[in-house]
């Protein structure tokens, strides 16, 4: 596979969310704004990032009995970064984010990817793969919070949309407009995948 | 310390705030298995001992270890390396003295090592019991409640959700909706009945 498409297929093709269905919980539970979803689709990038980066260089190194209790400390070892930078520098986002930066350690793409891609590729194409799946689940999460914010709050990233008289559906913006937001989605991902195989 | 506040708490975790269908915690097992009750019922029973037995744990290290030498900042690492243990060690036990209940629990035990929900419960007690200074006893009282009610809740949606997609698997779900597009739709329903719990003050 060439540098080019490591580095995209994360977006469409493999895209962490809608294909593999993994990390749901931060993609529901932070896409109530456009600015919180930015938010944690960089700092679950930096995580990915830091953990493929370094798993790849210790690789040979990890014993494969105890690959897993390792990348989980080499993962919490980002997060924490994360946790502290967030919380001195940008001290809004990291209450409106909340308990969700701690769990970047449990987000299955993080880890997933350290045991399916970069415990056996090396520390370029392991970046690259971190960067194209951090843009990806950016990318469903800036999508979610996207329709959310706009229906539920009649805003995108603070401006309104709809003007004055629009009145928001605030049902969007609290748990149930999460989850059949997503619903709705991953069919419509199904829907275009199955027009591309009628014709291919 | 009285009946209400454990009323309040349990109430809380179980309906109010949800874990699954409100907090948006642990999720993958949600829609993985969710297909038949049973199973949801035993990965429901598994939960909610390991997030007692994690509530537990957590609060002695955070309380004995973590706070005493100002090093609360470690608290992610400490938690999911403590839970991950945890598991391990519970399993083993479980099939050292019963086997039956191992077979059983068994094959949800290793997935509940990755349950976003287990490492929420151990960070929402921090953040709700253990660090707003209340009394050692009722903080550690509260925070194992809090621990079992939250996996009641985690269960009740299981098993309910689980419930709804057997009686589905009759219904003519659209093609391309069939599999998680569905469950998360009716999520989203099963959500709007746990919205009216919102305004119950007690």
């Amino acid at each position: 596979m060439s540098a080019v498409s490591e580095l995209t297929k994360g977006v469409y093709r493999e895209n962490p969310v809608f294909r593999l269905a993994l990390g749901l919980c931060p993609a529901l539970a932070v896409s109530t704004s456009v600015e919180n979803a930015l938010g944690m689709g960089a700092a679950a990038t930096f995580v990915l990032i830091g953990s493929n980066a370094v798993v790849s260089l210790i690789r040979k190194a990890i014993p494969a009995k105890v690959r897993i209790p390792c990348y989980i400390v080499v993962i919490a070892t980002f997060v924490t970064v994360v946790e502290l930078v967030m919380g001195a520098y940008l001290p809004e986002l990291s209450k409106s984010l909340g308990i969700f930066i701690p769990l970047i350690v449990v987000n299955c793409i993080i880890l997933g990817r350290a045991e399916a891609f970069a415990s056996k590729n090396g520390i370029f194409r392991s970046i690259l793969d971190a960067i194209g799946m951090g843009i990806g689940f950016t990318f469903a999460l800036v999508l979610i919070s996207a329709l959310r914010e706009v229906l539920g709050d009649g805003k995108l990233m603070g401006y309104m949309v709809f003007g004055p008289n629009f009145k928001p559906v605030l049902m969007m913006i609290l748990a149930p407009g999460a989850f059949i937001t997503m619903g709705l989605l991953m069919g419509m991902f199904n829907v275009i995948d199955e027009r591309r195989q009628r014709k291919g | 310390m009285d009946v209400g506040t454990f009323l309040a708490i349990i109430i809380g975790a179980v309906f109010v705030s949800n874990f699954v269908l409100m907090r948006f915690l642990g999720l993958c097992p949600f829609v993985g298995v969710s297909k038949d009750p049973d199973s949801a019922l035993g990965m429901g029973m598994a939960v909610i001992f390991v997030m007692t037995m994690a509530s537990l744990v957590t609060w002695f290290i955070y309380v004995f270890i973590l706070e005493p030498f100002g090093i609360t900042y470690l608290r992610t690492i400490a938690f999911i390396l403590v839970i991950a243990t945890l598991v391990q060690f519970v399993e083993m036990v479980i099939e050292k003295t019963s086997p039956a209940l191992h077979r059983s629990l068994g094959i949800y035990l290793p997935l509940i090592t990755t349950n976003c929900a287990v490492l929420g419960v151990a960070v929402v007690n921090v953040e709700d019991f253990i660090a707003t200074g209340l009394p050692l006893g009722a903080s550690f009282i509260y925070t194992v409640v809090h621990g079992f009610s939250a996996g009641l809740g985690f269960t009740l949606a299981l098993v309910l959700m689980a419930s709804i997609r057997q009686r589905l698997q009759l219904g003519g779900v659209p093609k391309t909706m069939i599999g998680i597009p569905i469950t998360f739709i009716v999520a989203g329903l099963m959500a709007m009945a746990f919205q009216g719990f919102s305004g119950l003050k007690i």
